[in-house]
């Protein structure tokens, strides 16, 4: 079988700023590679704060690397563009917009296309993320994991080829997690997505991603990643399998002892 | 009315919540019990007039008043009185939000104007702006000049204020996920800084609305020769209690009315707020 092309690519990406309190330049990211294909799914874990989601700002293009480099279909990143959309943690959806304009809103800043095209690609969306009938609702009457299938929607409205999710399921509660990461898997299966996920959840991780990418504790470099290679369908079989408690233990193992502590209180 | 949601349901779960629907005394409660207490006072006061217990010149009494408006309006001079404070306020109202909405959108966004104008500002807002009058119809005389510029004083700093602090709370978020959206400075501000600033905005509109009610009596009553507070000023210097009262009433009523009118446009927006459903 074909290799898929590479879609995502880093190379030595290194990002370091001078921290006003300490006085000192912060290494966050130190010679990160990572190579994502398309219809990947790469999960990133790692300890709190070693800089995961300084890595997927800086894939997105809002925050800008000090040396390496950050490709895109060949393409260097320059800034933020309509080819990545990020899923944030909190689901920041505008809450003067209904959940209809809200999915919209990202092809409305492009202006390429007519208001009535926008309306109908949009509304794909929202029936995509199973939210058929909400279109009106503003986000003030849904639910934590409603939210957060609108804000999905929102980044998948603008068709990226790289959908970078940040953590977007750590604010809902457990049951509504599992559900939503089951749904996740069906909306990329359908739209055919290539996907970076950050994580806390190790189980997490391991039941959405092709590949975990270990980061270590800051300044991150990337331990080993982990291949997922789970030929079957994922469902909650695979979550109660031995292979699943394997791979879970192999990466428990890479993640670094001394943050071992404060991890554990997380999953 | 609103749409609420079980958190702890399935995701997938709306419900609307119903409750029986309330009988005939809890709904209209409210207006009933303000009818009767305001029905109330009227008769005491009429009584209290009528039964020689106070001096209508003094105290004047509804009828009395009622009585007054009517030869007021039908001998025609208070036309000319509603029309100059009339076009007072919307100029010095209208140039007030032409002002303070952009000043406190640049003084928001920018720190380096905020640091240029923040001075000026708290210095003028913490002063009694009454005391400026004089100075006033110094610079603009005794006619509409004064008058504009004294409720524009008035009604400005409110606007401001509220337009920058707006501005300032701007959710971080809100503007990291237009940022990765790719939105331009100007869509950024037309998609996310303007929306969210509405509710101060209109509550700074209403605060500037009384400032601006205020400046209209006072810059009247200090220097003019027409106008409502001109009006209650010279009614009040000959013992024309009723003629007083009317002016009040007259005044009265343009704040009740067009704060009710602001807060029905707030209430339009209040569908999506978030704190009110709390």
């Amino acid at each position: 079988m074909d290799q898929p092309p590479v879609k995502l690519e880093a190379i030595d990406v290194h990002l370091d700023y001078y921290n006003e309190r300490m006085k000192r330049r912060l290494v966050v990211l130190d010679k990160i590679n990572m190579t994502v294909s398309k219809g990947e799914v790469v999960c990133i874990v790692g300890p709190s704060g070693c800089g995961k989601s300084s890595f997927l700002n800086a894939v997105g293009g809002l925050l800008p690397i000090t040396d390496g480099q950050l490709r895109l279909n060949g393409r260097q990143i320059r800034g933020p563009g309509p080819d990545r959309a990020i899923v944030f943690q909190h689901d920041s959806l505008f809450p003067w917009r209904s959940v209809l304009h809200n999915v919209m809103y990202g092809l409305s800043l492009q202006g390429k296309h007519s208001k009535h095209e926008i309306q109908e690609r949009s509304r794909y969306f929202v029936n995509l993320v199973g939210l058929d009938g909400f279109e009106d609702h503003y986000p003030s009457e849904l639910s934590g994991g409603m939210r957060q299938r609108v804000n999905i929607a929102r980044a998948l409205a603008v068709d990226p080829e790289v959908l970078l999710l940040d953590e977007p399921f750590a604010a809902l509660d457990s049951q509504t997690r599992e559900f939503m990461q089951l749904e996740l898997l069906k909306i990329l299966a359908r739209a055919q997505k290539t996907a970076v996920f950050i994580t806390h959840q190790i189980d997490e991780a391991v039941f959405i991603a092709n590949k975990v990418a270990v980061f270590s504790a800051r300044p991150a470099k990337i331990k080993e990643v982990v291949a997922i290679d789970y030929s079957g369908e994922r469902t909650l079989d695979f979550k109660h399998s031995t292979e699943f408690l394997h791979l879970q233990q192999k990466i428990w193992r890479l993640i670094d002892v001394v943050t071992i502590g404060t991890e554990a209180e997380m999953i | 009315m609103e749409t609420i949601l079980d958190e702890a349901e399935s995701p997938s779960i709306v419900e609307r919540r119903r409750s029986p629907r309330p009988g005939f005394w809890s709904r209209n409660e409210t207006w009933i019990l303000g009818t009767i207490s305001v029905s109330a006072f009227l008769l005491f006061w009429q009584y209290s007039v009528s039964a020689g217990l106070v001096n209508p010149l003094f105290t004047s009494s509804p009828i009395r008043i009622v009585r007054t408006a009517i030869d007021m309006f039908s001998q025609g001079e208070i036309y000319n009185d509603i029309k100059v404070s009339g076009i007072e306020f919307l100029w010095g109202y209208a140039l007030s939000i032409l002002v303070g909405v952009p000043m406190g959108i640049l003084m928001g966004w920018y720190r380096r104007i905020n640091a240029i104008f923040e001075p000026f500002v708290s210095a003028l807002y913490a002063s009694p702006r009454i005391a400026l009058v004089p100075l006033m119809v110094i610079w603009f005389g005794i006619g509409l000049g004064s008058k504009i510029a004294i409720i524009f004083l008035g009604a400005v700093f409110p606007i401001l204020i509220n337009m920058v602090t707006g501005v300032r709370t701007v959710d971080r978020d809100f503007i990291k996920v237009a940022r990765a959206f790719g939105a331009s400075d100007r869509q950024l501000f037309a998609t996310v800084v303007f929306p969210s600033t509405v509710p101060m905005l209109l509550a700074g509109l209403r605060l500037g609305l009384g400032h601006a009610l205020i400046g209209i009596v006072v810059g009247e009553m200090y220097a003019a020769t027409a106008g409502i507070g001109y009006m209650i000023s010279v009614a009040g210097s000959t013992f024309r209690t009723s003629q007083v009262m009317v002016g009040v009433i007259m005044i009265a009523g343009l704040g009740v009315g067009l704060t009710e009118a602001l807060r029905a446009i707030e209430r339009r927006f209040e569908r999506w707020r978030p704190d009110n459903r709390r």
